[in-house]
């Protein structure tokens, strides 16, 4: 019934091959769904999506009135991931993400990899996201990506591409978390034979990779807290998921208070030393004092309190510099230079429009690639080029053609599908897959999973929650015994 | 204390103790709705009981300014369901929500999903016009109170920020008690004077049903009568809703929050709690029921002037807070 008008449209289907049969990761699944009764699988919907708004999991949404949330839709058929792909996925994220560690604490220190020019200085020079301030900043143990949210997609060939790195304050993770919870209430009979691997002990692994980098003076267990830029942050049921399940405080700017190169927070018993501080406010709002003089949210002093060793910050501040998407294009170099060796994980094709053949190629093919602003994320700033009008693509053009450094374009990405419950049946809609990477004292760990984010308009391939997207559940199975 | 316990930011413990008066209050105002819905149905037709309702929430010129005369309409379209009045139901709900929302990683999810449910259903339940508001919908916003409370003592741990919901808790039940007493013995008292009708005996009845101590009344002091009324309601040990009962707890919660060192607040409540426990019904009704209450609101407000200096405003001044406490 579900499946009856079901059809791959010559793209690369998470459950299908091409030629119509299920994929073996997927049988079992499919088995579950097939035997359901009529109307099942939309009560179990119904009931999911009252239970989103009955537990508060909302975000704002910015332009809107204050206090106005909407829930992020959810949709109930989870993507699979086989145990051997996920394993490729895995390697090839430990990778990537030593070798941008390696990459930013270079570009605030030495500068080698310029000075080897296998990137170009002025590429580093006019990024938005490069931080002058923090040059000679040692964080504790040396790392500076404690937490990433890698965008990964796959394309019309069936290859896995690295979209975006997100190094600065990455969010989602408490969807992926939050949707298998769900999953488990709602539709539980779907796990039945399958061995899903879990993923809620990732609070206790964030919470240990924090305090594991906590600043030379700690003795004992370490006070970490979370600082929020507020309720009207649109991620902030992720900020208090996050401290309610790490057992820490969730702290405004306003709690918190510098002096002497000390930072302390203000508690019903009087102030108290901070150690560790997740923020999840960006670079630009951190701290008036240093970055922008008009933030209100930021707590004046905190850099200088970070510099001088006293106070831990994740992620570090200074990381946008590996987020601008000309510097993407570099990381597979930055991979041979750091690591060694080639990329496990291929960027997707990229032409930087400051390069005067590349600016030719996109000006001449607009109606083609999607072209992007090197220091935007969210969706915005954006052109779909087979999805745009003439009058988007002049736009653009002038852009382009004013600021070339400023832009990026690429290959309209054929991006994989799932299927999704539409009205009373599945239909293929464009996914992407962010897993999450922890970088503690003790090396790197991914968690198995990620969140799924589908475009749930029809052919829409923006996946951005601000831009009609959904989620679903991603399932890593676990290895076969003996396989 | 054998274990340490978590530092609790001053901005957190001011929202607990919001979001706790916030659900009591909501959950006072459709107590006295029920009880004065279901008291129009034994009283004479001449009988009008909504004017009272608002004399007792202390709101009469803003009612007045905004309804004019106080039929069951208006009143409920007032309390129950104006958003411009800051201590509707709707209103307070929404405060308490809003609260909630800003302490979710202190309080368990139970807690956070309950008042944010209730708050969810009710506004779904009030956005009909008022004359459809049935008592069933007050009461469900009864049972939803208690059950808030029932949350909050089985899932939370009776630590410090327990303490600052059970203190937020009791302070407004003390207020509200004192109010609802205050209004009702006023109206009730010069007729009462004379030969007691079968009327007074109803209306004294519908304040004890108001704060659900109606039968645990009975079983102590018996037949209804202003006196036991009053000291049931101000001077009872062992009620939860009476005033002396509602301010010993606080002064417990403040005493764990406090951890001995001194605060002006505590100081406060604690001399209101030893007044209360010498105090005699008679010599209090003597001197004048209204003097006393209209004193005991006064110095309820001092103390929650208090709280606020003591522990929920943030202090600048690092230096001089260190040494207070003794560096750290």
């Amino acid at each position: 019934m579900l499946f009856d008008t079901y059809q791959n449209d010559s793209f690369h289907d998470e459950m299908f091959q091409a030629d119509g049969s299920v994929r073996p990761e997927a049988k079992l699944l499919l088995e579950t769904l097939q035997s359901l009764q009529d109307g099942h699988l939309q009560r179990s919907q119904r009931a999911a999506d009252r239970m989103l708004l009955q537990m508060g999991i909302t975000f704002n949404v910015y332009g809107e009135a204050a206090g106005t949330e909407r829930i992020f839709p959810f949709d109930l058929i989870p993507r699979i991931v086989p145990a051997n792909e996920w394993d490729r996925i895995e390697r090839g994220l430990k990778q990537r993400i030593r070798a941008l560690n390696a990459f930013i604490d270079d570009i605030y220190h030495g500068q080698r990899i310029l000075k080897d020019k296998v990137i170009p200085a002025e590429v580093i020079r006019s990024a938005a996201s490069y931080r002058p301030q923090i040059h000679g900043i040692n964080p504790p143990g040396g790392v500076w990506c404690h937490i990433t949210g890698t965008d990964l997609i796959r394309h019309g060939d069936g290859e896995i591409y690295v979209l975006e790195d997100n190094l600065r304050v990455p969010s989602g993770v408490s969807y992926v978390l939050e949707n298998r919870d769900l999953m488990k209430r709602t539709f539980p009979e779907v796990f039945e034979g399958l061995r899903v691997r879990p993923v809620d002990d990732y609070p206790g692994n964030l919470l240990d990779t924090l305090e594991s980098l906590a600043p030379a003076h700690c003795e004992d267990t370490p006070l970490v807290v979370l600082l929020t830029p507020g309720m009207y942050n649109s991620a902030y049921f992720e900020h208090s998921f996050l401290a309610q399940k790490m057992g820490i405080p969730l702290v405004q700017g306003s709690d918190l208070i510098v002096e002497d190169g000390i930072v302390w927070m203000q508690t019903t018993k009087g102030p108290r030393r901070v150690d560790v501080i997740y923020r999840r406010i960006d670079d630009d709002f951190l701290d008036p004092a240093v970055f922008r003089a008009d933030s209100l949210l930021g707590v004046r002093g905190i850099v200088d309190a970070y510099r001088q060793g006293n106070v831990t910050l994740a992620n570090a501040p200074g990381n946008g510099v590996a987020d601008d998407k000309v510097i993407y294009s570099y990381v597979p170099d930055m991979i041979r230079y750091y690591e060694g060796g080639d990329a496990i994980i291929p960027n997707v094709e990229t032409y930087l429009c400051w390069r005067d053949a590349d600016r030719q190629h996109v000006l001449a093919n607009l109606d083609k690639l999607v072209v992007k602003a090197a220091n935007e994320a969210g969706g915005y700033g954006m052109l779909v080029g087979p999805h745009s009008t003439k009058e988007q693509q002049d736009d653009f053009a002038q852009r382009i053609v004013d600021n070339p450094r400023n832009y990026i374009a690429q290959p309209t990405l054929a991006l994989s599908r799932v299927p999704t419950l539409i009205g009373d049946r599945l239909e293929g809609r464009h996914v992407d897959l962010r897993p999450y990477v922890l970088y503690g004292k003790n090396g790197i760990q991914v968690l198995p999973g990620g969140l799924t984010r589908v475009a749930l308009r029809k052919g829409s391939l923006v996946v951005n929650s601000s831009q009609g997207g959904g989620s679903k559940d991603t399932w890593v199975l676990a290895a076969e015994v003996g396989a | 204390m054998s274990v340490e316990t978590k530092p609790l930011l001053s901005r957190v413990a001011d929202s607990l103790y919001w979001m706790a008066r916030y659900m009591e209050r909501a959950e006072n105002v459709a107590r006295l709705l029920e009880v004065n819905l279901h008291l129009q149905l034994d009283l004479p037709l001449d009988g009008n009981q909504w004017q009272p309702v608002i004399d007792t929430c202390g709101e009469a010129p803003a009612f007045r300014k905004k309804y004019g005369e106080a039929t069951q309409e208006s009143v409920i379209a007032f309390l129950a369901q104006d958003r411009d009045y800051a201590n509707s139901i709707t209103s307070c709900l929404f405060a308490a929500r809003e609260n909630a929302r800003s302490v979710r990683e202190t309080i368990s999810s139970e807690m956070w999903e309950h008042v944010n449910g209730v708050y969810l259903k009710t506004l779904q339940q009030y956005a009909k016009p008022p004359e459809e508001l049935s008592p069933e919908v007050f009461r469900d916003l009864r049972l939803n109170g208690h059950m808030f409370q029932g949350i909050t003592d089985a899932t939370m741990s009776h630590n410090e920020p327990w303490h600052f919901v059970r203190l937020g808790r009791q302070m407004e039940r003390a207020d509200k008690t004192s109010r609802l007493l205050d209004v009702k013995y006023f109206m009730l008292l010069p007729r009462d004077a004379g030969v007691g009708t079968p009327y007074d005996d109803l209306l004294w009845s519908a304040v004890l049903k108001s704060v659900s101590g109606f039968e645990m009344y009975r079983q102590s002091r018996g037949k209804v009568s202003p006196r036991e009324v009053v000291s049931f309601l101000v001077l009872d040990p062992d009620f939860p809703r009476s005033i002396r009962h509602s301010i010993a707890r606080a002064v417990d919660s403040l005493d764990v929050i406090r951890g001995g060192v001194e605060s002006q607040s505590a100081r406060q409540l604690g001399e209101l709690r030893r007044e209360l426990d010498e105090m005699d019904v008679d010599q209090m009704i003597l001197s004048g029921l209204h003097e006393f209450l209209d004193n005991l609101q006064l110095r309820l407000n001092a103390v929650g002037a208090g709280l606020q200096r003591d522990f929920f405003a943030l202090r600048t001044q690092m230096q001089s807070q260190t040494q207070a406490v003794g560096g750290d």
